[in-house]
C-alpha cells in the first residue's frame, strides 16, 4: 500500500495515498473542486484553470527539517498567488481553501474568460442538460460577463471527425480530453491541436478520419458540446432520457452499459433505445466501452424484427399460434430421438443455454455451440481465478496474448492490457502477424501459422522470454482464433492449459486462461457443456435441428446447403436472417433488450442485464420459448423467470455454485467517483447502481483435480505453389447479423476483402484496391485486395464474417 | 320593527330590479359576439415564424422540460440547407400539446429561447374525442405569410447559422 499523506481541505483533514493531486483528494472526502481539463482516468495537465484553489504548506526549518511551530501548530505559509488543484500532488500537512473569497474569485474569472467565445447556443447543443460548463457557471461562474456579446470569436459549427463524431469548433475549450484519451488510454494519437491562441483547434490527422475504436468516449469526457456523436445527434435531450442497465452483447468483454430510452414519434410511438453510454465497473470495463458496442445496437429494434410465430405451410412460411408452432416443433424433435440437433450461439443468456442444453439431455440431443473457436471446456478448468481483475494487473504479472488480435476482437480488452502493462506487467504478445498490441509489449513472438502449440510450449522453456515467464507470480494467458480454426485454437488452448498448470498458475486470482470469444456468452455456453464441433455442415446434415440465436445460412453457402438436406429446421431468432429463409418453424425470440437475464464474459463474470424496451410484437424470451417446446415433449422446464431459471442453473452447473440471482445486483464503491450530480470530474458515464457481477469459480481453484486433454499438434496447411495460406482473422466492424443494421457503420465494414503482404501482391501482380477472385475450399467470391506489410509473405488474410466463408486456415488461390 | 318593513324591502328589491331592466346589457352573444382578450390573456399557443418565414421553434425541449403539466412532445431533426425549417443546425420535427393536459400556466412562453411558441387570444377549444385534443406542430404553426416563405424550404448555405438569435428583453 502506497505511503498515506494527510491534508486539511476547507477545514476537513483528510488522508490518501501519496501521489494524489489535491483535486483528487477533495474528491475522496466529498468536497468539489470544480475542474474541466482533469480527469481522474488522465494525467494532469492543468490546462483549463479551473481548479484555482489557495494552497498553504507547512513551513520547514532549513536546517533540521522539521515543522516550525506556531501557536502550537506548524506554521502554514500561503502562496502569494492561486494554483491549480489538479496539478499539485498532496503533501503532509498541506492546508487548502477551495472556497475562500480569493479561490472563489478566481474560478469565477476563470469561467468568465471561457464563456467569452462560447457561443451559448445550449438550447440546440445535445451536451445541454449534462454539461459540466453549464453546471459549473451556475455553481461557479459570474451573473454577468463583462465582455460584449458581439464580439464573440465565431469558428466552425459542423466539423465532422469521421463520420462517427462531429465536432464544434465554437463550443470547444481547449482542455485537451479528448486529445489525451487518445494518446494516454486509447494509445490511437490520432487527434490534436492545431493553431495557436484564440484560434486553437481540435483536428484529425488520421486516415479514415478519427481511426479509433473509442472514438465514442472521448464525447463522454468532453466537458463541454464540442464533440457529440453522430448516432445521437438532436436525438432528445438528456433529462427526458430513462436509464436501464445493461451488458454489452458484441464480443466477450462484457462491458457494463446504460440503455438510454425515450418514445419517439419517428418510429411510431414506440418506446426506442437513443444511445448506449458505458456504466462504470472498474474490473470489467472502467468506464469505458469501443465504439462497436455504442453503435451496434441497432439491430434490435430493426424492421426486420420477428414478430410472430411461423409454420411453413405448402413451402412458405405463415403466420401460426405459439402453441401451434412449439407444438409442430416439439412433435419432430421427439420423432427425431438421437437425430436431434440443438445449435445456440453465445448471443443467449446463460439462461436460454441452460434450458437449451436441459432439452438435448433430455431428449437425447446433441448440444452444439456454433463458434469459430474451440477450448472451452479447459477454460471452465483452467480458467481465471475469482477477484481477477486487469485493472490489479501491475509488476509481477505477466499477460501472454496468444493468436489474438485484441485491438479487433475485444478492444476494452486491449485498453486494460495495455494499461496493465503500463503499470508494469509483463507482457508477451505472440502471434503470426504484427498486431497494434505489439508497441506495449514486453516481448514479442512470431512465429509462422501452425506453429502456435510449439510456440506456447516453448514460453515454458528457459531463456530470456521463458524465464521472464516462470519468474512472474502471476499469469493470464488470452488466447484466440487469428489464423486459427476450431481444432486449432483448442490445441492452443491445450498448450496454454498445460503450460498454466504445470506451472501453478491456476486457481488464484489474475492467473488462468481466458478465450477471446466471437460472442458475448460463448464462455457460458462452454460451462453449461456446449461443444463445438470441427465439421459444423456434417453434424447439422440430415438432422432435426433446433437453432436459437444464430445465423449459419449467411455466414457459409456450405452450412447453407447442410440446413436444406436437413430432416426438420427450427429456427429462434430476434430478425428474419438467411437460417429463418430456410426454417420449417420460425419462433420470435426477444432481443436483449427487452428482456433481463445474465451473461458470463470471457473473464468468466456473471452479470445481469435489465429490460430497456417494451417487447416486439409476440416475441418470448428464448428461455421461456424452449420451456414451453420442452412442455409438448413431456419435460418440464422452468420458463416463467428468469431468477427461478438461474437458481436452477446455480444448483446444477458446478461452477456456478453459490451464485443467486440477487447476489449479482450487488456493487461496491469505486473509485472514480462518476456520473452522480457532478459530470464535470468523470464525465458523463453512468455511475452502477445495478450491480457489479460475480466470478464463476474455476475447476482448479475449487480444488478439484484437473485433468487436461494431451495437447494435440494440428495438421498445418501446406499451400501449393501458387497457392496462398488463407487464415481467418476476426474484423471488429464485419458484416455480422447483429452490426450491419447500424448503417452509421457501413463505411467501417466497408467490402469483402484480402489482405496481402505487399511482396505478395507483387508477384501475383495484384494491386491494392483490386477486385480480385478467391477460392479455397469449395469456396469461391470475389474481394478487394489490401495491401499490409505486417504480415507474413505467401499468406493472405480473410476476415470473418466479410462474406468469404472461412473457418480455419488453408491453401488459397487469388487470381 | 313596523308591519310595512317586508314591503319597503319587497319594493326597494324591485327597484333594483327595474332599474337594471333599463340599463343597457353587459351579455355577449357568444359566439355571434366575441369578447376581446386582455393583452396578457393566455389563450390556446401559436408557433413563431420569422419575418422571413423560417420557424421560430429550434426544438430544444425547454417548453416541455418548464411545463408542469407534462402537456408538451418535442423532438428535433437536424436543418439543411436544402430543406431549411428554422435558422441554425436543429428544427422540432414533431412538436405537440395535449390541449386537455394544458393548464395555461405561461411556463413554455417563458422557457422559449427564441420566443417561438406564444400563448395566444384563442379560448375556443373543445372536443369531441382525446385524440383531437392534442395539437401538432401544423396545428399550432402561424400561417405562412406568403407562398415562397413556407417551411421546408431551399436556401443559400452560410446564411442561417445561429440557431439563437440576439433577443431584447420582451417590453410587455
Amino acid at each position: 500500500m502506497a505511503k498515506q499523506v494527510t491534508l486539511t481541505i476547507d477545514g476537513k483533514q483528510v488522508t490518501v495515498p501519496e501521489g494524489t493531486v489535491v483535486a483528487d483528494a477533495a474528491k475522496m472526502a466529498g468536497i468539489d473542486i470544480p475542474v474541466f481539463c482533469h480527469h481522474p482516468k488522465l494525467e494532469p495537465v492543468g490546462m483549463c484553470r479551473m481548479c484555482l484553489v489557495e494552497i498553504g504548506r507547512p513551513v520547514r526549518d532549513r536546517a533540521t527539517g522539521q515543522f516550525v511551530m506556531e501557536n502550537g501548530a506548524p506554521k502554514i505559509q500561503f502562496m502569494p498567488k492561486l494554483e491549480t488543484a489538479c496539478t499539485n500532488k498532496v503533501e503532509e500537512g498541506m492546508v487548502v481553501l477551495t472556497r475562500s473569497q480569493k479561490a472563489l474569485e478566481g474560478q469565477r474569472g476563470t469561467i468568465e474568460f471561457l464563456l467569452t467565445s462560447h457561443p451559448l447556443d445550449c438550447p440546440i447543443c445535445d451536451k445541454g442538460g449534462e454539461c459540466p460548463l453549464q453546471n459549473l457557471t451556475m455553481a461557479y461562474g459570474p451573473d454577468k460577463s463583462r465582455f460584449l456579446y458581439n464580439e464573440k470569436f465565431h469558428l466552425d459549427k459542423m466539423v465532422p471527425l469521421g463520420e462517427l463524431i462531429w465536432l464544434d469548433r465554437e463550443r470547444c475549450i481547449q482542455c485537451a480530453r479528448c486529445i489525451r484519451f487518445q494518446d494516454e488510454i486509447a494509445g490511437d494519437s490520432v487527434i490534436g491541436f492545431d493553431e495557436r491562441g484564440r484560434a486553437t483547434q481540435i483536428v484529425t490527422f488520421s486516415d479514415p478520419a478519427f481511426d479509433s475504436v473509442f472514438s465514442g468516449n472521448t464525447t463522454d469526457i468532453c466537458p463541454v458540446g464540442a464533440l457529440t456523436t453522430s448516432d445521437f445527434r438532436f436525438g432528445a435531450r438528456p433529462w427526458e432520457l430513462q436509464a436501464h442497465a445493461s451488458i454489452c452483447t458484441q464480443c466477450p468483454v462484457g462491458c457494463n452499459t446504460t440503455l438510454n430510452t425515450r418514445r419517439e414519434a419517428k418510429s411510431g410511438g414506440r418506446i426506442v433505445v437513443k444511445r448506449v453510454m458505458p456504466r462504470q465497473n472498474e474490473d470489467v470495463n472502467e468506464i469505458w466501452i469501443c465504439d462497436k458496442g455504442r453503435f451496434a445496437y441497432h439491430y434490435t429494434e430493426g424492421k426486420n424484427r420477428l414478430t410472430r410465430p411461423m409454420i411453413r405451410k405448402d413451402g412458405k412460411l405463415t403466420r401460426a399460434s405459439w402453441d401451434a408452432a412449439t407444438k409442430l416443433a416439439a412433435e419432430n424433435f421427439q420423432k427425431a430421438k438421437k437425430n436431434f440437433v440443438i445449435l445456440a450461439s453465445g448471443r443467449l443468456s446463460n439462461e436460454d443455454l441452460f434450458n437449451l442444453k436441459s432439452l438435448a439431455e433430455h431428449a437425447e440431443g446433441k448440444a452444439y455451440l456454433y463458434s469459430h473457436m474451440g477450448g472451452g471446456e479447459l477454460t471452465s478448468l483452467v480458467g481465471v481465478g475469482q477477484r481477477t481483475n486487469f485493472g490489479t494487473m501491475g509488476a509481477g504479472t505477466t499477460i501472454v496474448v496468444v493468436a489474438s488480435d485484441l485491438y479487433e476482437e475485444a478492444p476494452v480488452w486491449y485498453l486494460r492490457v495495455k494499461q496493465a502493462a503500463a503499470r508494469g506487467a509483463n507482457l508477451i504478445v505472440m502471434n503470426a502477424r504484427e498486431t497494434k498490441l505489439d508497441r506495449y509489449a514486453s516481448f514479442t513472438v512470431r512465429y509462422a501459422y501452425g506453429d502456435e502449440v510449439k510456440a506456447v510450449s516453448d514460453l515454458g522453456k528457459k531463456g530470456k522470454i521463458g524465464d521472464s515467464f516462470l519468474k512472474s507470480e502471476n499469469v493470464v494467458i488470452l488466447y484466440g482464433s487469428d489464423g486459427l480454426g476450431v481444432s486449432g485454437s483448442r490445441a492452443v488452448a491445450s498448450a496454454c492449459a498445460k503450460l498454466l498448470n504445470e506451472n501453478g498458475f491456476t486457481g488464484r486470482p489474475n492467473n488462468g486462461l481466458i478465450g477471446v470469444w466471437g460472442r458475448a456468452n460463448d464462455q457460458g455456453a462452454w460451462e453449461m457443456g456446449f461443444e463445438a464441433p470441427e465439421d459444423l455442415a456434417k453434424a447439422l446434415k440430415g438432422k432435426t435441428v433446433y437453432i436459437a440465436g444464430a445465423d449459419p445460412a449467411a455466414d457459409d453457402p456450405k452450412l447453407a446447403k447442410a440446413l436444406e438436406g436437413a430432416e426438420f429446421v427450427v429456427v429462434q431468432d430476434v430478425m428474419t436472417t438467411a437460417t429463418t429463409e430456410i426454417a420449417d418453424v420460425v419462433l420470435p425470440a426477444q432481443a436483449f433488450t427487452e428482456r433481463e437475464g445474465t451473461l458470463t464474459s470471457g473473464e468468466r463474470r456473471v452479470q445481469r442485464f435489465y429490460p430497456a424496451v417494451p417487447v416486439t410484437g409476440e416475441a418470448k424470451a428464448d428461455f421461456a420459448i424452449t420451456s414451453q417446446i420442452a412442455r409438448h415433449m413431456g419435460i418440464v422446464l422452468e420458463g416463467t423467470s428468469v431468477s427461478a431459471v438461474f437458481d436452477i442453473l446455480a444448483a446444477s452447473v458446478k461452477s456456478f455454485e453459490g451464485l443467486t440471482y440477487a447476489k449479482l445486483a450487488e456493487v461496491r464503491p469505486q473509485w472514480p467517483i462518476v456520473g452522480r450530480s457532478d459530470l464535470y470530474y468523470g464525465g458523463t458515464t453512468y455511475e452502477n447502481t445495478q450491480g457489479m457481477g460475480a466470478q464463476l469459480s474455476a475447476a482448479a481453484g475449487r480444488g478439484e483435480k484437473v485433468s487436461l486433454p494431451r495437447v494435440e499438434k494440428e495438421a498445418v496447411v501446406r499451400p501449393k505453389e501458387k497457392e496462398l495460406l488463407a487464415v481467418p482473422v476476426t474484423k471488429l466492424y464485419d458484416r455480422g447479423t447483429t452490426v450491419l443494421p447500424s448503417e452509421l457503420l457501413h463505411q467501417r465494414i466497408g467490402e469483402a476483402r484480402v489482405v496481402l503482404h505487399s511482396e505478395t501482391a507483387k508477384s501475383l501482380g495484384v494491386e491494392e484496391g483490386q477486385t480480385v477472385s478467391v477460392s479455397f475450399n469449395g469456396v469461391n467470391g470475389e474481394a478487394v485486395v489490401k495491401l499490409s506489410d505486417a504480415i507474413s509473405v505467401g499468406v493472405a488474410l480473410i476476415p470473418r464474417s466479410m462474406g468469404l466463408a472461412i473457418h480455419e486456415p488453408a491453401a488459397v488461390k487469388v487470381k | 320593527m313596523g308591519v310595512l318593513d317586508p314591503l319597503i324591502e319587497l319594493l326597494r328589491g324591485l327597484g333594483t330590479t327595474f332599474k337594471m331592466a333599463l340599463e343597457k346589457p353587459v351579455t355577449y352573444q357568444y359566439p355571434e359576439e366575441k369578447r376581446p382578450v386582455r393583452p396578457r390573456f393566455r389563450g390556446r399557443h401559436v408557433l413563431k415564424r420569422y419575418e422571413n418565414g423560417l420557424e421560430k421553434c429550434i426544438g430544444c425541449s425547454l417548453c416541455a422540460a418548464a411545463c408542469p403539466a407534462d402537456a408538451i412532445f418535442v423532438e428535433a431533426s437536424e436543418n439543411t440547407d436544402e430543406k431549411r425549417f428554422s435558422p441554425g443546425e436543429r428544427y422540432a420535427s414533431t412538436y405537440e400539446i395535449n390541449m386537455l393536459r394544458c393548464i395555461y400556466c405561461g411556463f413554455c412562453e417563458d422557457a422559449c429561447p427564441t420566443e417561438a411558441i406564444v400563448l395566444g387570444d384563442n379560448y375556443e377549444l373543445s372536443f369531441y374525442d382525446r385524440r383531437s385534443a392534442i395539437y401538432t406542430k401544423e396545428m399550432l404553426l402561424e400561417p405562412v405569410p406568403s407562398v415562397e416563405m413556407t417551411t421546408p424550404r431551399k436556401v443559400e448555405p452560410g446564411v442561417f447559422t445561429r440557431a439563437v438569435p440576439e433577443m431584447k428583453d420582451p417590453a410587455d
